[in-house]
């Protein structure tokens, strides 16, 4: 009666479906990190003086922290090898003709990837009114809907463009959120990042559609350091998307990205992931480190920045999108869908930091561990000395398939303010043989039940997203979970 | 009334793991009939119905049996369940985070297409769900909550009896469903029960009690005892057994006597 349930012995052999490798000429750079290869960064993107320089003083204490024991993030509950900064490609960017007046310019081997991955990059196939801005591997190499963003004065290109059009609200805001030195990760990111995207929405403005970056990588052997950076001024409001993928490869890929978030007063920043980066194979082989610092600051009064997240891909997963609730009555929200099969790792959560009166923080955080995955909860709620009638609100809910896999919970809880209000619920549940039989007899099929109880488990989350996000993100749970479409 | 019988067991051996527990069971259930089993804890009564739905764990040995002229044994409990065979269960699963409605409209349509006929929307199947609603008196705010999930005994006992309703099976298991009831929610659930009674469908109630077959009446009553059938009569015979108990049966391995 026990054993193991074919179905979700089924789990653990899914195929990915977009580990294909895109045949296109590359201008990299030497694998290995020194000063020469940061400048080389800076210089092919004709990078102004203060930003070399910012990429130098990153670089200077990222080769202090290789040193320091205590600065390796190894406190995370994943296991993995160091790695060798000395063998990883940081530039790696396709070969096209300068730049590209249009879209219609674009390479067309580029086009096609994208088309494969279901992103059209041509803007009169207006995909439900998304704005994209793609990112393939240490270059953005197009945005649609410049133009008509520009109408409303909403800049939202990639980050290159950004310090060249706007070097004022770069050099502001680059890492006013996530200094240089604030984790190693982050630390390498500051000195070898080399794209990403940029949106500044102005005042008053609610951006007319969704603000997405599609980020793949491609080629063998590299990094992918990319940085995003948006800005949402008084009354502004944006919701912006996120997805990636990568080809399917047997060594480790290296991404880790910086996320910089700000919402000036009562603006609003919905901040969406559907991260799905090669995972590695049944046996762990492969797959991609996600080592990623995401942050927001809600800097206005009653600003609010909300983070949700459906990770299904990578081996490895190191993530905590987390708010400074620094403006009163400020609002942070992080709802997170996390899924680990085979020998995939994830140590995920977030940080709440209250600092300012009367914020008030939501944490919604489910976990999904099937075959051999392992994942882990991590998340801090902070509530400094000043936050008079801070509230928080966590739930952590854990589902477990089969009997290999693993799923844990570290709530880091500190209250400064003895008016502040915290509340933690945390379950851990697993889909039982009775669940499914008793779908099963009532006419469903076992892997109809599956994707079905998945997606209840789910649902607080997955309805946080947009409408086009929420459909891929079920689909994407039921064919990571055996292929069938839910 | 055909004569064709809808379900044929022969010499039905099963086990449950490793365990012998039906040891022979021959029954013939005829379309119109209702037919109920009795017998002591350990006899094999939910064996029984747990072989008859293929839960997996049960493993028939020896035997066959046939559900409207085919071989249910090697069907997998899905495609019976869509062919028409239904098990009311005598523990009903919580299923939290999905909707009842969602779910039973999910194994609705299961069932429909397998019969080929069309889906029905989200409208059509409020309006079939409200009206058998109603036969088992289910509030309908039961609908949008997960399933089973804070239910009392009663209402999960009517939850199954409503999914019965919903996808008209032909064949009905009923395993212990009077168990953990009170006497207005065996009237109701029996009532359910009842509007379902046609000529052309078949149950087979498995109880411990008389007292459910007061309100459901059986056209036969068998006696279940050490995994064979040792005694099968007609609606009196479970009389008897309330008075009398089962050890004037021959063959009755009597609870903690054997």
């Amino acid at each position: 009666m026990a054993g193991v349930n074919p179905e979700l012995e089924k789990l653990a052999k899914q195929d990915y479906k977009y580990g294909f490798v895109t045949d296109i000429e590359e201008d990299r750079v030497a694998p290995g990190l020194t000063e020469d290869v940061v400048r080389l960064i800076s210089s092919k993107k004709n990078e102004p003086e203060w930003l070399l320089e910012y990429r130098l003083k990153a670089y200077r204490r990222f080769r202090e922290m290789l040193q320091e024991e205590e600065s390796h993030p190894e406190w995370a509950k994943v296991s993995y090898p160091r790695i060798d900064y000395d063998d990883i490609v940081y530039y790696s960017a396709p070969k096209q003709q300068k730049k590209i007046e249009s879209l219609d310019d674009l390479d067309p081997e580029l086009r096609e990837t994208y088309d494969k991955l279901g992103i059209s990059l041509l803007e009169q196939k207006r995909l439900n009114g998304i704005a994209v801005d793609a990112v393939f591997d240490s270059v953005s190499v197009a945005t649609t809907f410049k133009a008509e963003l520009e109408k409303h004065g909403i800049i939202f290109c990639s980050f290159s463009e950004a310090v060249e059009n706007h070097p004022d609200l770069v050099k502001k805001y680059l890492g006013s959120v996530v200094p240089y030195s604030d984790n190693f990760f982050a630390c390498l990111n500051a000195a070898v990042f080399s794209d990403g995207s940029f949106a500044y929405i102005p005042k008053g403005v609610r951006c007319p559609m969704e603000l997405s970056t599609y980020f793949r990588i491609n080629a063998a052997g590299t990094g992918q350091f990319e940085r995003t950076l948006l800005i949402a001024d008084d009354d502004a409001y944006v919701s912006y998307l996120e997805g990636c993928t990568a080809p399917q490869r047997d060594e480790n890929q290296l991404h880790a990205a910086v996320v910089e978030l700000v919402a000036l007063d009562r603006a609003e920043i919905k901040y969406s992931t559907v991260q799905n980066w090669y995972p590695g194979d049944e046996n762990g082989v492969g797959g991609i480190y996600n080592f990623v610092t995401k942050r927001g600051a809600c800097r206005g009064h009653k600003s609010k920045i909300s983070w949700t997240q459906v990770e299904t891909g990578s081996a490895i997963t190191w993530k905590y999108p987390s708010c400074l609730l620094i403006g009163d009555e400020s609002v942070g929200e992080f709802y997170s869908v996390a899924m680990t099969n085979n020998k995939q790792q994830a140590d995920t959560g977030t940080k709440m930091i209250h600092i300012g009166k009367n914020t008030s923080s939501t944490i919604i955080s489910k976990g999904i561990s099937a075959g051999h995955g392992d994942q882990s909860y991590r998340g801090l709620v902070r509530m400094g000395p000043k936050a008079h009638g801070a509230r928080n609100y966590s739930q952590c809910d854990s589902l477990l398939m089969g009997d290999k896999c693993g799923a844990h919970t570290f709530p880091y809880l500190e209250a400064s303010n003895p008016t502040a209000t915290l509340e933690h619920e945390a379950t851990t549940s697993k889909i039982s043989d009775d669940q499914l039989f008793f779908c099963r007899q009532r006419g469903i099929s076992e892997e109809d039940a599956i994707s079905m109880i998945v997606n209840g488990f789910c649902k607080e989350v997955l309805r946080e997203l947009p409408m086009e996000f929420a459909v891929e993100a079920q689909n994407l749970l039921s064919v990571s979970l055996e292929g069938a479409v839910g | 009334m055909s004569d064709a019988p809808l379900v044929s067991i022969k010499n039905l051996h099963a086990n449950a793991g490793d365990t012998p527990i039906l040891k022979g069971i021959d029954l013939e259930l005829r379309p119109g009939e209702v037919h109920a089993i009795m017998g002591p804890n350990g006899s094999g009564k939910s064996t029984l119905s747990n072989v008859l739905v293929g839960k997996p764990g049960y493993e028939v040995t020896q035997g066959e049996v046939s559900f409207q002229g085919e071989d249910l044994v090697d069907m997998d409990p899905e495609i019976r369940a869509r062919a028409g065979v239904f098990l009311a269960f005598q523990y009903p699963v919580e299923i939290p985070g999905v909707a009842n409605n969602y779910f039973l409209r999910t194994a609705v349509n299961a069932v429909r297409e397998h019969r080929g006929e069309d889906e029905l929307d989200a409208i059509d199947f409020l309006t079939l769900l409200k009206e058998k609603m109603k036969l088992v008196e289910m509030p309908e705010d039961m609908m949008s909550r997960a399933i089973n999930e804070g239910f009392s005994g009663g209402e999960k006992k009517r939850n199954e009896i409503l999914q019965m309703l919903l996808l008209e099976p032909s064949f009905c298991i009923l395993d212990e469903t009077d168990s953990g009831l009170d006497i207005d929610a065996l009237r109701i659930v029996a009532n359910g029960v009842n509007q379902m009674r046609s000529p052309d469908r078949t149950m087979l109630v498995i109880t411990h009690y008389q007292r459910l077959l007061d309100y459901i009446v059986p056209d036969h009553v068998h006696v279940l005892s050490g995994g064979r059938i040792v005694k099968s009569g007609d609606k009196s015979l479970a009389l008897e057994l309330e008075e009398k108990g089962y050890g004037w049966i021959d063959g009755v391995e009597e609870e903690g006597v054997a």
